[in-house]
């Protein structure tokens, strides 16, 4: 038996958009995340991949559905949340904005034990987290301000804050994607090691297929607010069954013996997901009349689906006409 | 509070005053506003206060210039100027700190309520400082004087009460733009409540504004105390450097060129306004760390 510490049921999350229209950026969304893997979440930018990590952090109340963390569903009062962001913290993309100009860096970190009321020994706690988090010795950083950091030491120290409150799940948010590539690997490696040597369980939200190949477990890949494709990393990236999956995987440069395929625009506006199956106007099987020939074009077009076990596997499981016919 | 966390307040505190000092302008504006503040404070060792009243100068000479009642000559009515401007500082000061205290304190609680909270608070403090806004304070102030009679703390509080708004909505906006940093939101994530995010966040964040916002509502303040004073509007018994200006207008100090009298109050009133503005500027440039590293680079 999988041991699971957080789930979301039936998520959906909605917002509401110019002229009354309503977007649908969560729709539907069912996710476990098994006590410690590195799971990650992948998707093009727009398809409710951030609001899915924030509703996860309780930042985003749900319109239906729900998130359960260690069995029991998450609740909404002050002090509930207080004590739930304790366990599950986040990373954010940008590190500058995440960091307060006013606060040196052992202020950054010591604000989440002042939160917690976790205040006894808390210099010792921060000089750990900083180390931990890299930056050695920690004391020499405590008294700088944001600016007079990298973007890769900022990024420790946002890490540091999350750590230092020792939470069972971390989840992080394109946490490389606005650092210089020299530094993306450290912070990569940074964020294993958290997982071996904490025993954290970490989420990480990326569009980057390549980097949820270098450190994921397993992966889940969403489109326009739900998941299509989701399995353990291996399987699913050598054998990707959603076309949608194969396109994001074909222009990833490490891969080299797949044919790119182009996708036309981007993702519809998730105020109008399109009838059937939400990739169908983009679909390359559609497109090319393979999908006509292999007489399911017109349940692409009409007919939603949830996502099903493929070829009896259960933790490989994809949501595609094609698949499952 | 640890011992660690004071002994670095403690740190932070002289590493902004080492800076302080380097800033020349806001030196020169700190020493001539410190001049200012001690003439006020020591001004019954300083000046004669019977003086000011005409009862007790009809032995002086009238419209006597600077050289023959030194230092500063005398008025109309035989009153030594000094002993007016010196006596007058108290005046200007106190109006100017005590109706900016009033107005920064109301502005910085509507503002950072409204930006922070929204919705309906928003909505109605909004209407709130329009409704303020559009208070014009002269015919206010008039109507005050009326009702109470004239009085400083009538000014104090007719200067006070219509300057808020304009700080408000400032604050306002500035709160609107830090709620949607990121910060905020890691802060929320890390489980703070509203409580800890205004205290930590965003009063920090709004303090430089406030600090030069002060500054500029202080000479604002004593500006409109010298207005009020020239129409007659404040305590007749005591002096300021506005009544001053007015007891000269209507004397007709400019037609007989009787320059001793009406120059000093108004220079008083530019230098103590400058070295606010001087005072102001300096402070917000150590107190944003952003334009600090702005000037180290």
């Amino acid at each position: 038996m999988t041991d699971v510490l957080l789930e979301t049921r039936g998520l959906h999350v909605r917002f509401a958009a110019r002229r009354g229209a309503v977007a649908r950026a969560v729709d539907g969304v069912d996710l476990a995340i098994v006590r410690g893997e590195v799971l990650a979440l992948v998707g093009e930018s727009g398809c409710g991949k951030t609001t899915l990590a924030r509703t996860i952090l309780g930042l985003e109340r749900p319109a239906a559905g729900e998130v359960r963390f260690e069995g029991e569903p998450i609740r909404y009062d002050a002090s509930y949340l207080r004590r739930y962001r304790g366990r599950v913290q986040m990373v954010f993309q940008d590190p500058m904005g995440a960091l307060n100009p006013r606060q040196t860096v052992y202020e950054a970190v010591a604000e989440g034990l002042r939160i917690q009321k976790r205040g006894d020994d808390e210099a010792e706690r921060v000089a750990h987290a900083l180390s931990r988090a890299g930056l050695r010795p920690p004391e020499r950083f405590f008294e700088l301000y944001p600016y007079e950091l990298s973007g890769g030491q900022r990024q420790r120290v946002v890490i540091a804050g999350a750590m230092v409150l020792e939470p069972s799940l971390l989840v992080a948010d394109e946490p490389v994607s606005s650092l210089d590539a020299s530094v993306r690997g450290e912070i990569l490696q940074l964020m294993l090691s958290l997982v071996r040597e904490a025993g954290v369980t970490i989420l990480v939200v990326t569009h980057d297929l390549g980097l949820a190949w270098n450190i994921a477990d397993r992966i889940a890949v969403m489109y326009l607010g739900r998941i299509v494709e989701e399995g353990p990393a291996e399987e699913l990236l050598s054998s990707p069954r959603h076309p949608y999956t194969r396109a994001l995987l074909s222009v990833v440069p490490e891969v080299e013996e797949m044919e790119q395929v182009i996708l036309r625009g981007e993702a519809p506006d998730p105020t109008r997901i399109p009838a059937g199956c939400r990739f169908h106007e983009r679909c390359p099987l559609v497109d090319s009349g393979e999908a006509a020939r292999l007489g399911i074009e017109e349940r692409c077009r009409g007919e939603d689906l949830a996502l099903a076990p493929v070829g009896g596997l259960d933790a490989h499981s994809v949501a595609c006409h094609a698949v499952s016919r | 509070m640890t011992a660690l966390a004071w002994g670095r307040r403690k740190r932070a505190l002289a590493q902004t005053w080492a800076e302080y000092r380097r800033d020349r302008e806001g030196m020169t504006g700190l020493l001539v506003l410190g001049g200012f503040v001690a003439v006020a404070l020591l001004a019954p060792l300083l000046a004669d206060d019977a003086q000011l009243s005409a009862v007790n100068t009809t032995g002086n000479e009238v419209w006597a210039p600077p050289g023959e009642h030194p230092p500063l000559g005398t008025d109309s009515l035989g009153r030594p100027i000094y002993d007016q401007l010196v006596y007058g500082s108290q005046v200007s000061l106190l109006v100017g700190i005590a109706a900016t205290l009033i107005a920064i304190v109301i502005g910085t609680v509507v503002g950072v309520s409204a930006g922070f909270f929204g919705g309906w608070v928003d909505a109605v403090l909004n209407r709130l400082s329009e409704w303020f806004l559009v208070i014009p304070f002269i015919p206010l102030a008039i109507v005050l004087a009326a009702i109470l009679g004239p009085s400083l703390r009538n000014i104090i509080f007719v200067i006070g009460v219509t300057s808020w708004p304009v700080t408000a909505r400032l604050i306002r906006a500035q709160v609107l733009t830090i709620k949607q940093r990121l910060y905020v939101e890691r802060s929320r994530a890390l489980g703070a409540s509203s409580l800890h995010v205004m205290g930590r966040h965003v009063l920090p964040n709004v303090a430089p504004l406030v600090i030069a916002n002060a500054t500029l509502t202080v000479p604002v303040a004593i500006l409109s105390e010298t207005v009020l004073s020239f129409l007659g509007l404040s305590d007749p018994l005591r002096v300021s450097w506005g009544s001053m200006l007015e007891d000269a207008f209507s004397a007709g100090a400019l037609g007989r060129e009787a320059w001793w009298w009406y120059l000093p109050p108004g220079l008083c009133v530019i230098a103590v306004v400058l070295a606010f503005t001087l005072v102001g500027r300096a402070l917000e440039a150590i107190l944003d760390p952003r334009l600090r590293a702005g000037r180290a680079g």
